[in-house]
């Protein structure tokens, strides 16, 4: 075989040597596809499983850790939700509106395939600045299609969030999570075993769509990504919703032992990674596969992304039943090989052997590379310059509107409204506050969701950055009145080749395994998207927190808009800021620097916890944390529909109003519970300051004695909710 | 005054939602169809009156703006 052949698949020479001798032979053309695409950094984790290796996997409510097609956490009453965010950040950069619903499309699989049905979407979503590029039409094409899928499918979207920055110019982050829930005894497995078993495959037909999108997604995005555009798939929402149902009366009828999602790398992937689990053997005759189009290969066949298909194996005898609940929704289900006892993925033509090789060889046997790290020049230089300085640019109020006006910051209004967030009727907290809280039909119980990175923290300080989305995704949680659970994540990075990428990756992932041990949120599965890379430069290090959280009563659960006045407004955590990476430094020192303030992950814990104890009390009528913006950022958020007047008792104007610090919290309460509250605080040593008091139609901030802000709340609230409205509607 | 008569088509490896939706109501209606790909039709009236400047033109009309050169196909006949 020439080098050529298996160099365009993504292969290096050492690698064909490996295949080789593990073969015991020259592979052939369509034996050396698979193991490209099982190899592929999106299928073996071959660069990222050392450091994945060091996350916090276990706890008394995880049912399932990594390594299946999701994890599960349980919940109390023998239910269990199951979640899992992934990364469709190629695709979309292609084709931004089939890229983003294939994206939720593929996860919403991943949820149901394990037996639960899927309740609610987010969508963690990083583009460039709207007013560069096709950044404008990246943004309206993902929204479009998120909506267009989720809309369709009728799962409501309840959360998520968007940022804009440079560096996501050319290849912005798609990346989607779904969330479930099912009853314990429903939990299935992507696992093939008992020998003689048949393997069918359910859904969709197979056509030539997205041969190879495992390794595009494993590659830098470059002019030539243009030319490999057959990897873009097209969704059906209504075939997944039709597929939906049929699985989960498969699964609930107790008629399979395993069954996976035909994600990347299709029929390959699924069919490998069952047998893998299993420890068994599949045999298949790819002129079984019902296909749309004729003439296909078995190379295409085994490599075809089309959407909407199942791999199953039901029980034995139990295929005729498979069949009629498929036929009764409207699908197809074929037999199209058996599992067997001899560890081997047996491929067949019309009887005649094309492919044969050993299973464990593509699922166990997969390079693993310690990549040399190195520590990014950048990272000291940022690290050492010195903030002290700086004061205010411009008045209280012009960078107050600014912030609130900042794409980033300013109300995702009209993204979200896009997306059906009602449809279901459980949703409790719709988009737009801190988390998405569905309700828990039959129980009193409520599930928070959200997402959250901010990825300049992480680029300025990997370890302190990646600690602190675990952080921010907590305290969002925690302020709907929800205990943390547990984690999913997407690590977004760049090409992990370069040494300077590779220390990004360590350490934000080390700070990430440290958050969640203190927090007690293990990580319970997710993906790695590395190249992410336009030519020459890589995107800020963005490791995407998806976080669920358990809320015992939904009665007790939170917003974070003070809705009447009356009410005492407090801050639990520092008074003054940083200005060390924070939003105000970006927009009006046009600077990315600082040290980032340290971190106390016991103190921040002890905070949540503290929260979550006033909120059980009864104690509490709203909460939100300070983050992007400041202070000053987050009470304007809470108070659009009350105002308020507060004053801050410190010295540093600037720091107390806009500089940024995570472990913050401003909480608000009636004033029969406000004695109550700080009596608790003094017993628990907890530093929690009074603001002041929600009342009238304006926003008062009073600093070190002396008024800087006084505005009303119809001058900023159209300022923060029309900002992006008003870019997208703007020309061209 | 030339007039063009512009098709756009998904392309044949790309998935068709609605013309398999299609496809199968003709053939639960029992008629013998194999199968159905759906596109676009458009008519575009050019200022334009040169035929190679305007078939020129609409060749970056249809990949710029008419056709999504990612998923779809398209081509065009000139009348007038």
């Amino acid at each position: 075989m020439e080098p050529k052949v298996w160099r365009e698949m993504g292969l290096t020479d050492e690698e064909y040597l490996k295949i080789k001798k593990l073969m015991g032979r020259e592979p052939n053309f369509l034996e050396v596809g698979i193991f490209s695409v099982m190899w592929s950094e999106h299928c073996s984790y071959k660069t990222s499983k050392p450091v994945l290796k060091k996350f916090p996997t276990e706890g008394p409510q995880v049912l399932q850790g990594p390594g299946e097609n999701a994890g599960i956490v349980d919940i109390g009453d023998n239910l269990a939700v199951v979640f899992k965010m992934e990364s469709h950040n190629h695709p979309s950069a292609i084709e931004p509106y089939q890229g983003a619903a294939t994206g939720v499309g593929g996860i919403l699989r991943d949820v149901f395939t394990m037996g639960a049905r899927p309740a609610a979407v987010l969508d963690a979503l990083r583009f460039g600045p709207l007013e560069e590029g096709n950044n404008k039409y990246l943004l309206s094409g993902v929204v479009g299609g998120i909506g267009g899928y989720g809309n369709s499918i009728g799962i409501p979207t309840v959360g998520g969030d968007v940022y804009f920055h440079p560096c996501y110019s050319g290849n912005p982050l798609v990346n989607a999570m779904a969330v479930g829930f099912l009853e314990h005894r429903h939990i299935a497995k992507g696992i093939a075993s008992g020998v003689g078993n048949p393997v069918m495959v359910v859904g969709a037909r197979t056509g030539r769509d997205g041969i190879h999108g495992a390794t595009f997604a494993s590659v830098e995005l470059s002019e030539e990504s243009e030319s490999k555009r057959s990897a873009v798939q097209v969704g059906d929402p209504f075939m997944e919703k039709l597929l939906m149902e049929a699985c989960l009366e498969l699964i609930q009828a107790d008629a399979l032992v395993g069954i996976q999602d035909m994600g990347a790398a299709g029929l390959t992937s699924s069919s490998s990674e069952m047998a893998g689990r299993g420890n068994s053997g599949i045999e298949m005759d790819l002129s079984l596969v019902p296909r749309r189009e004729t003439g296909m290969t078995p190379y295409e066949i085994m490599l075809s992304e089309s959407q909407e298909r199942m791999l199953v194996v039901p029980k034995a005898g139990r295929e005729k039943e498979v069949e009629e609940v498929l036929t009764r929704w409207g699908l197809e289900a074929t037999v199209v090989g058996r599992v067997t006892d001899d560890g081997m993925l047996r491929l067949l033509e019309e009887g005649k052997v094309v492919a044969e090789i050993p299973v464990k060889a593509l699922t166990d046997e997969a390079p693993v590379y310690h990549r040399p790290s190195q520590e990014p020049a950048y990272y000291q230089e940022a690290k050492n310059i010195s903030l002290e300085g700086f004061a205010l640019k411009d008045s209280v109020e012009k960078v107050f509107l600014a912030l609130l006006g900042n794409p980033t910051i300013a109300s995702k209004e009209w993204v979200y409204r896009q997306y059906d967030h009602q449809v279901g009727t459980n949703t409790a907290v719709v988009p737009g506050s801190d988390a998405g809280v569905l309700r828990v039909r039959g129980t009193k119980k409520g599930i928070a969701m959200t997402t959250d990175c901010n990825s300049r923290y992480v680029y300025l300080d990997p370890y302190i950055g990646g600690a602190l989305a675990v952080v921010e995704a907590a305290q969002n949680i925690a302020c709907t009145g929800a205990r943390p659970l547990a984690i999913t994540d997407c690590l977004n990075f760049g090409n992990p080749e370069k040494p300077e990428i590779f220390w990004q990756f360590e350490q934000a992932c080390a700070g990430v395994a440290e958050a969640c041990r203190v927090l007690g949120t293990p990580v319970t599965g997710g993906n790695v998207s590395l190249y992410n890379e336009t030519p020459g430069l890589a995107v800020f290090p963005t490791p995407m927190i998806g976080m669920v959280g358990l809320l015992d009563d939904i009665n007790q659960v939170l917003g974070n808009q003070i809705k009447t006045g009356g009410e005492s407004i407090y801050l639990l955590g520092e008074l003054e800021g940083e200005l060390a990476g924070s939003e105000y430094l970006a927009m009006f020192e046009n600077m990315e620097a600082g040290a980032l303030p340290e971190l106390d992950l016991t103190k921040i814990k002890e905070r949540i916890d503290f929260l979550l104890a006033l909120n059980k009390a009864g104690l509490l009528t709203a909460a939100h944390d300070i983050s992007e913006g400041g202070l000053a950022v987050a009470l304007a958020e809470m108070t659009v529909t009350c105002g308020a007047k507060v004053s801050v008792d410190a010295k540093d104007r600037l720091r107390a109003l806009f500089g940024e610090r995570l472990g913050r919290i401003i909480l608000a309460a009636s004033q029969e519970s406000a004695a109550r509250i700080e009596i608790l605080a003094a017993q628990s040593g907890m530093p929690l300051h009074y603001l002041g008091i929600s009342c009238g139609e304006s926003l008062t901030v009073q600093v070190n004695g002396s008024i800087c802000l006084d505005i009303s709340l119809n001058q900023y609230r159209p300022v923060f909710e029309r900002a992006i409205r008003n870019i997208m509607n703007s020309g061209q | 005054m030339l007039k063009a008569n512009v098709t756009v088509t998904l392309k044949k490896s790309i998935l068709d939602p609605q013309g398999s939706a299609v496809e199968k109501a003709l053939k639960s209606m029992k008629y013998p169809v194999e199968s159905v790909r759906i596109g676009k039709f458009m008519e575009v009236t050019l200022a334009e009156t040169d035929k190679a400047k305007a078939e020129e033109m609409m060749h970056e009309i249809c990949h710029k703006l008419l056709s999504n050169p990612v998923i779809e196909d398209y081509f065009f006949e000139l009348e007038g």
